[in-house]
């Protein structure tokens, strides 16, 4: 069985084209959101959606995403109840060729057990997997259980991250690889992507035919441009300014029409 | 085949058996690594190791005292059945510099901070007694320190904030979860992730991602190192028993460490019970909490079925913790330390027993290893030994332990 997230890079490929992977937080702005949100924005330009399943220690996210998430904790938003709000949005035939991005903590990994977590998530109908708090080191626990699963996975390549270790981590992705444009934490805070950016990029496909995705600190249409044609990333990831744009829309047609506006204009660098 | 002593761990994976490792994102991978390296080369270096032990001997004051706790023993035999008690023993952190055994990891890590080249020093504080060490150890060796705080732990520790800030850091307060030392563990190092290049983590405990909690157990090594000679020197013994308080695990790790081979001592550590054995009630992962990921390794955590961290609860804010360092997970599941807890009108009763009877006043984190002490030493035979490892005073507590003792009257 194909996944589609291959599919949707080799065809994106094919015909030149870039990608865009907007990140919202599982459970908001409401419980039962989901379905409508994943409409709007595969509407709007978006191929790939990563969902954050809320937690409560999410040490990699800024004020917006981790505020978010705790929202989403206090309404009585759990792993499961996004996992069935996926379930139910994958009913809908108009989004089977959305793929989508499970982002989650290895904490909640870990208390469901790895292998029984890839299963659950591949069931609900979601196609690739993100562990941001597991490194090359541990990428072990992960990866062959989500090949089982069906499922990609991917780990982050920082700007910290030496070029040869940078190939150890692609060689550890299936789907696509996850380049952080800059340091630090979730947030829109970062501008456009340096140079550096673009030399990184260039120096890891030397290694990789996998595709190259670029998020953290990408706000706007301009921002994706810059990352996709002017550092030449495969894909733009966008989350804490479309969650901000969410988190103040009532939910609802309101939040729908917000992310539909957002990722639109973010669908114009493509 | 012989098996591997238990003190030969981490592995170079930072595990000790299946616990610690590294799970923290990416962007922090460089400086872990960078970290590691640079600490194993001090380690090795005599240079570093004779600025570390002047600054232990003439700035902390090291080696502390070990004191024959007379009037606790006098207690100890007064609740025995049989009229006998062991001999109680404190070690006495209480009497480092700046009030707590937490300057002995700092010092160590503010000198890593200057080998590694870095200005910056920032750190987590819960009861602030680790925010003020590193204030200590940052004004001595010229970084500059933040210390990120709960809200709730600045309320019930004001006194070390105006100490941390008179100390020329500055203390930045966390209003985010539940406003304690998780929640200031959170915003350190999100901090951290964006500030590696010029700023070092000073991390409070034998917690967090590998090289964490080995750097700070070698760190904090010097208390059951000096405990264990003193011992021999005063009794002619090792103790039969070493009893020490348990948050993330520092002051235990460091007194039990020494001790770990020698397997005719028990070892036994005390959590917090805080108000009751439910899920929020209490801190005690080791106690009643079951294996996860926080804050960078795998430990015992206290979690919800969906794995989100729990509401933990103290009357001590060292202790109102919801995880522990891995190490004491590995000793727990090998058998080699007992773990226990104590409830806070428990260590209440304890703090004031020993400031009484004492005459010390100890922190209401050590209060608990005292509560636990008295009552173990009332098992065990005349002639024995338990040493309790004091962990620090209790200065910081006198409003919090006033109010709560107050509180408690009919």
């Amino acid at each position: 069985m194909t996944n589609r997230i291959d599919d949707i890079f080799a065809k994106q490929r094919q015909s030149d084209r870039k990608t865009l992977m907007p990140f919202v937080v599982g459970g908001r702005p409401a419980s039962g959101s989901l379905h409508g949100l994943l409409s709007a924005a595969h509407g709007a330009g978006a191929s790939i959606v990563e969902i954050g399943i809320p937690f409560s220690d999410p040490i990699a996210d800024g004020p917006v995403i981790a505020g978010a998430m705790h929202e989403a904790l206090e309404a009585g938003v759990t792993p499961e109840s996004v996992l069935e709000e996926v379930r139910q949005a994958r009913k809908d035939t108009d989004l089977d060729t959305l793929a989508l991005v499970a982002m989650v903590s290895m904490s909640i990994v870990y208390r469901f057990g790895a292998e029984a977590f890839c299963k659950r998530c591949a069931e609900a109908g979601f196609d690739g997997l993100i562990v941001p708090d597991v490194p090359l080191e541990e990428a072990d626990q992960i990866t062959p259980h989500a090949i089982t699963a069906g499922l990609t996975t991917t780990f982050l390549i920082a700007p910290s991250t030496p070029l040869d270790r940078a190939k150890h981590i692609a060689e550890r992705c299936t789907g696509f690889v996850y380049m952080l444009a800059r340091s630090g934490i979730t947030g829109e805070q970062g501008g456009g992507p340096s140079e550096q950016l673009a030399n990184r990029i260039a120096g890891l496909r030397e290694s990789t035919s996998l595709p190259i995705a670029v998020g953290f600190g990408i706000a706007s249409g301009e921002g994706v441009r810059q990352v996709v044609h002017n550092a030449g990333a495969d894909a733009a990831i966008v989350g804490s300014a479309l969650v901000r744009r969410l988190e103040d829309a009532p939910p609802g047609d309101a939040a729908n029409q917000a992310v539909g506006e957002f990722v639109s204009s973010l669908a114009s660098g493509l | 085949m012989t098996q591997a002593p238990l003190s030969n761990v981490p592995n170079t994976a930072g595990r000790f058996g299946p616990f610690g490792g590294v799970y923290v994102p990416e962007t922090l991978v460089a400086a872990l690594n960078q970290l590691e390296t640079e600490y194993t080369r001090a380690k090795a270096d005599p240079a570093f190791q004779l600025d570390l032990n002047n600054l232990l001997g003439t700035f902390v004051g090291r080696p502390t005292a070990l004191f024959a706790a007379r009037a606790l023993t006098d207690h100890a035999r007064s609740l025995s059945k049989s009229g006998e008690a062991a001999h109680i023993w404190l070690k006495r952190e209480d009497l480092c510099h700046s009030g707590a055994h937490k300057i002995n990891n700092t010092l160590g890590q503010a000198l890593l901070t200057k080998r590694m080249g870095k200005p910056r020093i920032i750190a987590e504080t819960g009861a602030g007694q680790h925010g003020v060490a590193t204030a200590t150890a940052a004004a001595h060796l010229g970084l500059s320190c933040e210390v990120y705080m709960g809200s709730e732990d600045a309320r019930r520790q004001r006194l070390n904030v105006v100490r941390m800030e008179l100390l020329g850091a500055k203390v930045i307060t966390v209003d985010s979860g539940s406003k304690t030392l998780k929640d200031a563990t959170n915003e350190a190092m999100r901090d951290w992730m964006a500030s590696v290049d010029n700023t070092h983590y000073c991390l409070g405990s034998v917690v967090g991602p590998h090289p964490f909690p080995m750097i700070v157990r070698d760190l904090q090594t010097i208390i059951g190192v000096e405990a264990k000679h003193q011992c021999l020197g005063a009794f002619g013994a090792l103790p039969n028993a070493v009893v020490a308080c348990v948050g993330g695990g520092s002051n235990a790790a460091g007194i039990f460490y020494p001790f770990i081979d020698d397997h005719a001592v028990a070892l036994i550590g005390v959590e917090a019970g805080g108000a009751g054995p439910l899920l929020g009630q209490h801190a005690a992962p080791l106690c009643c909490g079951e294996p996860g990921v926080l804050h960078g390794s795998l430990s015992y955590v206290l979690q919800d079925p969906a794995g989100q961290t729990a509401d933990v609860h103290s009357c001590s804010a060292g202790l109102d913790y919801p995880g522990v360092g891995p190490e004491h997970a590995f000793w727990k599941d090998t058998g080699r330390v007992s773990y226990t807890s104590v409830t806070d009108d428990e260590a209440l009763d304890a703090f004031t027993l020993i400031s009484q009877r004492e005459g010390i006043i100890p922190a209401l984190e050590s209060a608990h290893a005292i509560a636990h002490a008295v009552h173990l030493a009332a098992t065990m035979r005349a002639g024995q030994h338990l040493l309790v490892n004091l962990s620090g005073r209790g200065d910081k507590d006198v409003d919090e332990a006033h109010r709560l003792i107050e509180a408690r009257k009919p």
